[in-house]
C-alpha cells in the first residue's frame, strides 16, 4: 500500500516545485509548520511503548473527522522501507529526524502534498503545509483551519503565559515555523548574499540550506525561517517575514539586471557551460548537478536559454537526488550507479535544451 | 584534497554550512560522508545551540535548581541542557522558575500572544483573561483614564474572587478524599 502510493508520487513533480503562484521564479515555496502537544503525555523523546501506540491513533482518529485531511494516508514507521524514508524527506514531507526515528512513529499525506502531518517527532504533532511561490499569508489561512478543526478532538497542551506548549522552549508559543525557499543565484555570484545573511540574523530569522537544519546551501537555494515563536501573533509573523522577503527578491532582481548589464557575456559563459557539463557528462555526483541546474534555471529565469519550462527544470533538482533516483530504477542503488543513472537522466531530459 | 575526517581517501564531498552568517567548509570522502550523515546535521541542530545556551544558565542557576525534577515526568534542566528537550508538558509548570531565564535567552518575550485552543479549561481561560484585563489597566493608568482603570481593576477583582471560591471547593474536596 505504502509503496503504491509512493510510487505513483514519483511521476509529480511535488507541489512546492510546480513553479507555480507569485514570485515563483525566485520563491520557490512557502511553508508553514505548527508544532503541537497533546496533555497527558510525556514529549515524543522520553515516551514509550504502549503510549506511543496510543497517541498515534488518537491523533489518526482525530485526521478522520477533519475535512481537510478526508483523503489523506496514513503510515505507520514499520511499512516504511529506508528508501521510502529517504523519498518523504527528498519531497520535504518529513524531517530527517523524524525519518531517523526507529521507535514508533506515522505520517499522514495528502496525495497533492501540501499538507503533511509527523507523528512523534520531536514534537507529538508537527503539521506542515508547502505549496508553491509566495503565499505565505494563504498558507496560514488553511494552516489555521485545519489547527481548528484537530483541536475539536486533540488535548492539545496550552499554557496561559507560554501558550503552546513545545518539547524544545525554542518553539514555545504559537509553535509556528514560517519559511520560504528562495533561489538567489545572483546575490551569490555578486558576492552580496553574506550580507543579507547577517541582516536576516539581526531580525533573528535563520538561513539554512535546501534540505533544512544542518544542510548545505547547494544550488544557491535558500530557507529564511523565523526564529522567534513566543511574543508575537502568527498573523505578525508571517507579515514580518514577507516584508523582508519581498526585500531580498527586490534586490535578486537588481543583481540579476545588473549582471546582464555588466558582465552579460561572463553570464552567458557560465550558463553555456553549465549547459555543456549538464548535456554531455556521464558521471555527476548530485551536488554538482545541483550547483550546474541552478545556473540552467538562472538562464531559463533570464531567457537566455530555452527549450524547457521552470517546472520541468525544477522536477529535476528533486528527481536526481539518491532516493528518487532509485525509486525510478526500482533497486538500491550503489553511489556510483547513482551519479552514472544521474547523469543519464539530466542528459535525456535536457536534450532539447540551447542557448536562447 | 584529503578528506578531512579520515584523512586517507580523496575528498568527493564538499560541504558548506552557513553558521551565524559564516560559511564553514568541510570535504569528506564518500564514505565518511555516509557514515557522518547523521551526525551532520546533528552538529548544528538547534537543540545543541540551545543546550550551549541552557549552559550558559547555571552562572545565575544553582546546582540544585538545575537538577530540581519535574513531578510529572522526573526530568530537569540539567537533561534539558543536554538534549534540548524537557521531558513533558507540566516541565514548563513544575520547573517554571528555572526555565524562565532559558525562554527569555531564546525567544524575545515570556508571554504568549496569538492563537489559542477554544476548548481551554476554565482556570486558563480566567487566567488569559486576568493577563489581558492588567495589560488594559496599565494602559488606562498611562492615558490617566482613571475611570476606565477603576472599571477594569473591579472586574480583575471579581475574577479573583471566583478564583479563591473554586480554590476552596477543591481543597475541599481532597481533603473529603484523604479522609476516606
Amino acid at each position: 500500500m505504502a509503496i503504491g502510493f509512493l510510487d505513483e508520487l514519483i511521476n509529480v513533480p511535488g507541489e512546492w516545485l510546480r513553479a507555480e503562484g507569485p514570485e515563483s521564479d525566485i520563491v520557490i515555496s512557502s511553508r508553514i509548520r505548527l508544532a503541537r502537544n497533546f496533555s497527558g503525555f510525556f514529549f515524543s523523546n522520553i515516551l514509550e511503548g504502549e503510549a506511543r501506540r496510543q497517541l498515534i491513533e488518537m491523533v489518526r482518529e482525530a485526521i478522520a473527522k477533519t475535512s481537510l485531511l478526508k483523503e489523506s494516508e496514513f503510515f505507520y514507521n514499520d511499512k516504511l522501507t529506508a528508501v521510502d524514508n529517504e523519498f518523504l524527506v527528498e519531497r520535504h514531507l518529513i524531517s530527517r529526524e523524524h525519518a531517523r526515528e526507529k521507535r514508533e512513529r506515522a505520517v499522514c499525506l495528502m496525495k497533492d502534498e501540501i499538507i503533511s502531518l509527523m507523528i512523534l517527532e520531536e514534537d507529538h504533532m508537527r503539521i506542515q503545509m508547502l505549496q508553491s511561490g509566495f503565499k505565505l499569508k494563504e498558507v496560514w489561512g488553511t494552516m489555521d483551519t485545519l489547527d481548528s478543526q484537530l483541536e475539536k478532538s486533540l488535548p492539545y497542551a496550552f499554557h496561559p503565559e507560554f501558550g503552546y506548549l513545545t518539547a524544545c522552549p525554542t518553539n514555545v508559543g504559537t509553535g509556528i515555523r514560517i519559511s520560504s525557499m528562495l533561489h538567489l543565484p545572483a546575490l551569490v555570484m555578486i558576492k552580496q548574499l553574506s550580507k543579507v545573511l547577517q541582516a536576516l540574523q539581526k531580525m533573528n530569522l535563520a538561513a539554512r540550506g535546501m534540505y533544512g537544519e544542518g544542510t548545505q546551501a547547494t544550488g544557491n537555494f535558500f530557507q529564511i525561517s523565523n526564529q522567534i515563536t513566543l511574543g508575537l501573533d502568527e498573523l505578525d509573523i508571517v507579515d514580518s517575514l514577507e516584508k523582508v522577503i519581498r526585500q531580498i527578491i527586490g534586490h535578486e532582481r537588481e543583481a540579476r539586471q545588473a549582471l546582464l548589464k555588466s558582465r552579460k557575456f561572463r553570464l552567458q559563459d557560465q550558463i553555456g557551460r553549465a549547459l555543456g557539463i549538464l548535456k554531455n557528462s556521464y558521471i555527476i555526483s548530485s551536488n554538482e548537478t545541483m550547483t550546474l541546474l541552478s545556473m540552467a534555471r538562472l538562464g531559463l529565469d533570464l531567457s537566455l536559454i530555452g527549450g524547457m519550462n521552470t517546472r520541468m527544470l525544477n522536477e529535476l533538482f528533486l528527481l536526481i537526488q539518491p532516493s528518487h533516483l532509485q525509486r525510478i530504477a526500482k533497486r538500491t542503488l550503489s553511489a556510483k550507479e547513482r551519479d552514472i543513472r544521474r547523469a543519464e537522466l539530466v542528459r535525456e531530459r535536457l536534450k532539447s535544451v540551447e542557448l536562447a | 584534497m584529503l578528506c578531512n575526517l579520515c584523512g586517507k581517501n580523496d575528498a568527493s564531498i564538499h560541504l558548506t554550512e552557513i553558521v551565524n552568517g559564516k560559511a564553514i567548509e568541510l570535504h569528506l570522502c564518500e564514505s565518511c560522508a555516509q557514515e557522518k550523515g547523521a551526525e551532520f546535521s546533528h552538529q548544528f541542530s538547534f537543540g545543541d545551540l540551545l543546550a550551549g545556551l541552557a549552559d550558559l544558565a547555571p552562572i545565575t542557576m544553582s546546582e540544585a535548581v538545575r537538577l530540581e525534577k519535574c513531578s510529572t515526568c522526573g526530568q530537569s534542566i540539567a537533561e534539558l541542557s543536554k538534549s534540548g528537550r524537557l521531558g513533558c508538558p507540566d516541565c514548563y509548570k513544575n520547573l517554571q522558575r528555572s526555565l524562565l531565564p532559558i525562554i527569555k535567552r531564546v525567544q524575545r518575550s515570556t508571554q504568549h500572544v496569538g492563537k489559542r485552543p477554544q476548548k481551554v479549561s476554565a482556570k486558563v481561560k480566567r487566567q488569559i483573561t486576568v493577563r489581558e484585563l492588567e495589560e488594559k489597566l496599565k494602559k488606562f493608568i498611562a492615558q490617566e483614564d482613571y475611570e476606565k482603570a477603576a472599571e477594569v481593576r473591579d472586574e480583575i477583582r471579581k475574577l479573583a474572587a471566583e478564583k479563591s471560591r473554586t480554590s476552596e471547593n477543591s481543597s475541599k474536596e481532597s481533603g473529603t478524599k484523604e479522609k476516606k
